[in-house]
């Protein structure tokens, strides 16, 4: 399916030193990059030719490249991992874009998510929500029992699977205009709480994360849904809701 | 622990949000029917409106609700704008480039605008009719002009469904104290009361010769600005309070769109008819 166009682009991205330091937007032109190229390879090329003419090379996170890490953290264009929906930022492609498109690409933009360099946050804040909560303390010393020998009714499984695909990459954080991480610790409490593993624990769990989602300086939930429609795992908004049900249950126990 | 959750976190703060705007969708409805009243075109319709006024006024249920409904308001716009200050807060830097309506609809980005132009509204409205209504000392008392033998005579309309001639006011046989309440001077005991007319204000107030058109225009965009809150709103309440379910979420979707278009119409029509078509 190769279309082998050739595109230039004007990119305009955000520099900033370190985690101290004013950043601001500087403009690069980048001629020929292929439209079979994806975004991340796209700034590859803009890092080769930034350390030929010896300048600095643009700072940004990837692992993966195939969608599963969580990486990837871009704001493109105004919207999390860019135009395109479903996917994230490695897993953009240039043929999104025209010849001599303008490209604006940002960090994350959240209190919880200082930047660190460049286009470089620190997302620290969701493992220390996981860790407030995020588990089952179960004993995995070889005494366990097959998981399997636990029923579950298909439609909770179902649910609970959907819920853990989230990839913790906060793009839901990022397009909130409360920067509000409830989609994200929503996903979290629901993939344990709708499982009989996860059950036991359920009512600790979502006050315990909640207070450290409220403790990381999160925004509050609006019910916008911009989350939902940016978020490259189609995870639901049902899941704030079973978030906000568990929550009002278990404060009132 | 769960107490102090129950009261201080994010959620809490979501859930007061919820209960107690879906609290003043119901009082929005009250208020409606009341105010619909207006559109009578019967020749009792001041005095009905003027009964219900005053039923409104001092019903003990009535009034508990309607502390309920200050206490909601309230609570409401100060929890919505500590809520937006901290959401504002969350996010110190904002992006060069955004673009939200890719994601979200105008409505759901502005709930603190609107709602802060909703707040503007219910003050002047409460300044322009409920404070006349319970404070003012010129509030008039409902009248109706009778012709006996073709000398039309006016009179004042009572609760007990009688009259008091005006002119036995004028000589000062009968003293109106208490704004409502008709003494017979000589005895000093109080014999009837009257009715406040607040329907006569209503009326006259969007009738105004130089100002009636712009309290109307006004007041229908005030219902507009409502319309966009709630357009969001409802359904928003819904999912605050956890209740989503692949089921229901059409209908209450679609429930509270057509509540967010009907009930600030249905409001907005009534001044609108009366600058228009009341003579
Ligand atoms: C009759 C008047 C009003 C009604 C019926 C009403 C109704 C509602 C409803 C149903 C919601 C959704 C709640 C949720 O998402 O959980 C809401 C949200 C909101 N309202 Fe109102 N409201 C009214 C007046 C006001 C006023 C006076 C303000 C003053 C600032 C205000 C500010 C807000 C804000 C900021 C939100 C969004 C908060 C959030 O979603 O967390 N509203 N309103
Ligand atoms: S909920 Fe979606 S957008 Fe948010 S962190 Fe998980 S995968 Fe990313
Ligand atoms: S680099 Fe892993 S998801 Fe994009």
């Amino acid at each position: 399916m190769a279309s082998n166009k050739n595109i230039n682009i004007n990119l305009k991205i955000w520099r900033q030193k370190d985690a101290k330091s004013k950043g601001k937007i500087e403009t690069y032109k980048l001629d020929n990059v292929s439209t079979d190229s994806s975004f991340l390879e796209m700034l590859d090329q803009l890092n080769e030719q930034l350390i030929n003419s010896r300048q600095e090379p643009v700072a940004f996170d990837h692992d993966c490249r195939e969608g599963i890490c969580g990486m990837c953290s871009l704001y493109i264009n105004g919207r999390a991992h860019g135009p395109d929906t479903k996917i994230t930022t490695c897993q953009l492609h240039m043929r999104m874009f025209k010849d001599n498109d303008t490209i604006y690409v940002e960090p994350w933009r959240s209190k919880a998510f200082p930047v660190i360099k460049d286009l470089v946050v620190d997302r620290s804040a969701f493992e220390r929500i996981q860790q407030a909560g995020g588990f089952v303390s179960v004993n995995t010393s070889g005494r366990t029992i097959d998981a399997n020998a636990t029923p579950v009714p298909k439609h909770d499984a179902d649910r609970a699977f959907e819920a853990a695909a989230c990839i913790g990459c906060g793009a839901c954080v990022a397009s909130c205009k409360n920067g509000s991480a409830m989609l994200f610790v929503g996903a979290k409490v629901s993939q344990y709480a709708l499982l009989p593993q996860g059950k036991v624990e359920a009512a600790d769990r979502v006050l315990n994360m909640v207070r450290q989602m409220d403790e990381e300086g999160f925004g509050n939930c609006t019910n916008t849904g911009a989350c939902e429609v940016e978020c490259p795992k189609g995870i639901s908004l049902e899941n704030i809701a079973r978030m906000n049900r568990e929550y009002l249950f278990a404060s009132v126990k | 622990m769960a107490k102090s959750a129950l009261l201080k976190s994010s959620l809490a703060k979501k859930y007061w949000m919820a209960l107690t705007g879906l609290f003043l969708c119901l009082f929005l409805v009250g208020h409606l029917i009341g105010n619909l009243q207006l559109l009578s075109s019967s020749e009792n319709a001041a005095l009905h409106f003027n009964q219900y006024a005053l039923f409104m006024t001092t019903n003990p249920a009535i009034k508990l609700l309607s502390y309920l409904t200050y206490i909601s308001i309230l609570f409401h716009a100060i929890d919505g704008i500590v809520l937006t200050v901290r959401n504002k807060k969350a996010r110190p830097v904002n992006y060069v480039m955004n673009n939200p309506s890719k994601n979200t609809i105008w409505a759901s980005r502005n709930m603190a605008v609107l709602g802060t132009v909703i707040l503007i509204f219910i003050v002047t409205h409460m300044v322009t009719f409920w404070g006349k209504m319970h404070f003012d000392k010129a509030m008039p008392l409902q009248t109706m002009t009778i012709s006996a033998g073709g000398m039309p005579q006016e009179f004042y309309l009572t609760t007990d469904g009688g009259y008091v001639p005006k002119g036995q006011v004028d000589q000062g046989a009968m003293v109106i104290k208490n704004r409502t309440e008709f003494f017979d001077a000589g005895a000093n005991v109080k014999v009837k009361e009257g009715y406040k007319d607040l329907y006569k204000i209503t009326v006259a107030f969007f009738k105004d010769a130089k100002f009636g058109l712009i309290y109307t225009i006004l007041y229908a965009i005030s219902m507009i600005v409502l319309g966009f809150h709630l357009y969001h709103g409802f359904g928003s309440a819904f999912q605050s309070l956890g209740a989503n379910n692949p089921k229901y979420n059409g209908l209450i979707k679609n429930f509270g769109k057509g509540f967010a278009i009907i009930v600030p119409l249905l409001f907005a029509i009534i001044p609108i008819y009366i600058h228009f078509f009341i003579k």
